[in-house]
């Protein structure tokens, strides 16, 4: 399945919902959906994993890409991801010592350290 | 004994294509089902730093990917690529990960070695035979 991108509002979260397959070919999209997000002012990102299919490396450096790029500008980044193969490449790469994962977008708001979801 | 050969230009439109094909011939050779999410992410792994290594060194000759399911799902992703085999095999713990110093390539390339080495247990990196280039060579199990 190709790549989807969706964004919506809640509070002052940005929640991006990515669909589809996150490989080599289709991140840089990813990316450039992220860098305007940044770049147009957004500081709260949730990027919603759920219904993602497939995720590799590429997909995952756009990632911490983006996760670096908002704790620069004081901003928070979360990443929403309940399904157990995706949460397993998480692990394996020491990337979920990395990013606030949560099971739901409300459980990603309520634990934003910048106090944005209170 | 049943092989089965692709090669591709090395672009990453085509990744996605030696995954399904990878799989579809996994599923075939009797590896079971619950692995074949990790066999996909492998050779896919496999693939992209194949392509990245030729779009690095300008290397325009095609990636080539061979499964063989003699007594054992056996995959191969060949790159012609001029580097010592091996490279960039370090795993980074999550203090370098989040480092900011780090470039997104070494991070996607250090990334994609910790999934190649924690998802396939059989996994080995080295010069191919003849010329240059390296091999990705992949065991799985095959049969219940």
């Amino acid at each position: 399945m190709e790549l989807s991108l969706a964004t919506r509002t809640v509070g002052e979260h940005t929640v991006l919902e990515v669909g589809g397959e996150v490989d080599v070919y289709t991140a840089p999209r990813l990316r450039e959906r992220l860098l305007e997000l940044i770049d147009g002012g957004v500081r709260q990102v949730i990027v919603d994993l759920g219904r993602v299919d497939f995720l590799d490396s590429t997909g995952l450096g756009v990632l911490v890409g983006a996760l670096k790029r908002l704790r620069a500008a004081g901003g928070s980044f979360a990443l929403v991801c309940d399904k157990e193969p995706l949460l397993k490449i998480f692990r394996i790469t020491a990337l979920d010592q990395v990013f606030p994962l949560h099971p739901t977008v409300e459980a990603a708001i309520a634990a934003d350290p910048t106090g944005a979801g209170a | 004994m049943a092989t089965v050969r692709l090669s591709f230009s090395p672009a990453p439109v085509h990744v996605r294509t030696a995954r399904l094909v990878g799989v579809a011939v996994a599923r075939r050779a009797g590896v079971r089902e619950d692995l074949l999410d990790e066999v996909r992410l492998a050779i896919g792994e496999a693939c992209t730093r194949a392509v990245a290594l030729h779009r690095q060194y300008g290397v325009p000759d095609p990636v080539l990917v061979e499964m063989s399911d003699s007594g054992s799902y056996q995959v191969r992703v060949v790159d012609r690529a001029p580097i010592e085999a091996g490279i960039g095999l370090a795993a980074l713990n999550a203090d370098e990960l989040a480092n900011e110093s780090l470039t997104d390539e070494a991070l996607t390339t250090g990334v994609g070695f910790a999934l190649l080495a924690g998802f396939v247990e059989d996994l080995q990196v080295r010069p191919v035979d003849e010329g240059v280039g390296t091999e990705v060579r992949m065991v799985w199990p095959v049969g219940r």
